[in-house]
């Protein structure tokens, strides 16, 4: 009886029935098990650009983590550069650092090839850790969709919140021009122990190409 | 009504703009290979029109809320977005066959506004292409995506069609195909 209803209402308004089922259709896991806002975050160990391995539990000491999903061969995570590396500086020392994930496969852009994306880090100094999702695991377990994409997590005891989702600013263009610093804020926010005003935010970006599972 | 008819009239200029633009675009290229002489007669007497329009979110807010009879297929796109120029192709086909119905195509290009004149004006001559094109300089894109559609995260290729009119629309964030194209038309289209 619901599923008819529920039918009924789809055709009343239209196609937007077709648009949502197409739209689950396309990423059938991610809508039902991507983190919102206040979810705790499972742990997770990746490979860095060096061989080592790095774990979220390694940052258990740090008052919180800006996760963001990037890759090297988008426009947007290409402008998003410098700012990623300005907001590591900014907050690292404050206990609040920024951590790189690349869910690129690097099948699909030779740009994400590990060596490539080691020369990369040497060439252009990466002081934040660069990890490598390459399995794309990780995203799939945030329900990233598009680069850059942050996360701001807030650590309470070990157990890692997510308290922001989305763009790092509004303006991927002109720094010169950005008015608000989403990111920034946020982590600003839950350093003086206040609550994050802007929680969610969406931004236009190169949409992450899954492996075929 | 009255907002109808600018949306008439700014469709078909735009429409005109773009195919009249397209034979000197063509010109100039043969004459960049050939006669450098010829380039700049085409020039001098026409001002190089750009094959592509730069348009801030209010024009698309018009198209949105216009209310015409006319279906709308608005492809958000970019010349980075490799699925995006695969499937340009099929938006073009569409534009071809669809030319005798109340069909028009747009699309949206996201390449930033300092990428126009040196990256998207010669991709969009390179691949010959005839259907409407708008540059949307809003670089705040979390202030519009929701606008276009709730359900879009941002990500590229997305395509809206929308006939404001007979209030249908179908979004999708995801690549298409012609058929698929086609067939969610033919929601919208008697043919």
């Amino acid at each position: 009886m619901k599923k008819y209803a529920l039918i009924l209402v789809g055709l009343l308004v239209g196609l937007g029935a077709v648009t949502t089922a197409s739209g689950l259709l396309t990423q059938p896991a991610l809508a039902a098990d991507e983190y919102r806002i206040g979810d705790a975050v499972k742990n997770f160990r990746l490979k860095t650009l060096n061989g080592g391995m790095v774990s979220l539990s390694d940052f258990s000491d740090q008052k919180g983590v800006i996760i963001i999903f990037t890759c090297n061969h988008c426009p947007f995570s290409k402008a998003y550069e410098a700012r990623i590396g300005a907001l590591h500086r900014k907050f690292a020392a404050e206990g609040f650092p920024v951590v790189v994930v690349n869910p690129s496969d690097p099948k699909t852009h030779e740009d994400d090839k590990i060596e490539q994306l080691s020369f990369l880090a040497r060439d252009k100094g990466y002081t934040y850790p660069y990890l490598v999702d390459d399995t794309q695991t990780v995203a799939r377990a945030f329900g990233a969709n598009r680069t850059p994409q942050a996360y701001v997590l807030k650590n309470t005891g070990g157990t890692f919140t997510v308290q922001y989702i989305g763009t790092l600013d509004d303006n991927p263009q002109d720094p010169a021009n950005v008015t608000k610093r989403y990111v920034e804020d946020a982590v600003t926010n839950l350093l003086a122990g206040k609550p994050v005003v802007i929680t969610t935010t969406k931004a236009i970006g190169c949409a992450i190409k899954w492996k075929d599972a | 009504m009255k907002n109808t008819l600018i949306i008439c009239i700014l469709s078909f200029s735009v429409q005109a703009f773009s195919q009249n633009t397209a034979s000197p675009a063509k010109g100039d290229f043969i004459a960049v290979a050939g006669n450098s002489v010829k380039k700049e007669k085409n020039i001098s007497l026409k001002p190089k029109a750009s094959a592509i329009l730069e348009v801030k979110w209010s024009a698309l807010e018009k198209l949105l809320n216009s209310n015409t009879d006319t279906t709308y297929i608005v492809n958000f796109w970019a010349t980075w977005c490799g699925p995006c120029v695969e499937e340009l192709p099929y938006f073009e086909q569409l534009n071809r066959n669809f030319a005798s119905q109340k069909v028009r195509i747009v699309l949206v290009s996201m390449d930033f506004v300092q990428d126009k004149d040196k990256r998207v004006v010669p991709f969009i001559e390179h691949m010959k292409i005839k259907s409407t094109v708008w540059l949307l300089n809003e670089p705040d894109a979390n202030s519009w995506i929701d606008r276009v559609d709730p359900s879009w995260s941002g990500a590229l290729p997305a395509t809206l069609i929308l006939n404001t009119k007979s209030k249908k629309r179908a979004f999708y964030e995801k690549s298409l195909n012609y058929e698929s194209l086609a067939h969610a038309l033919g929601y919208f289209v008697e043919y």
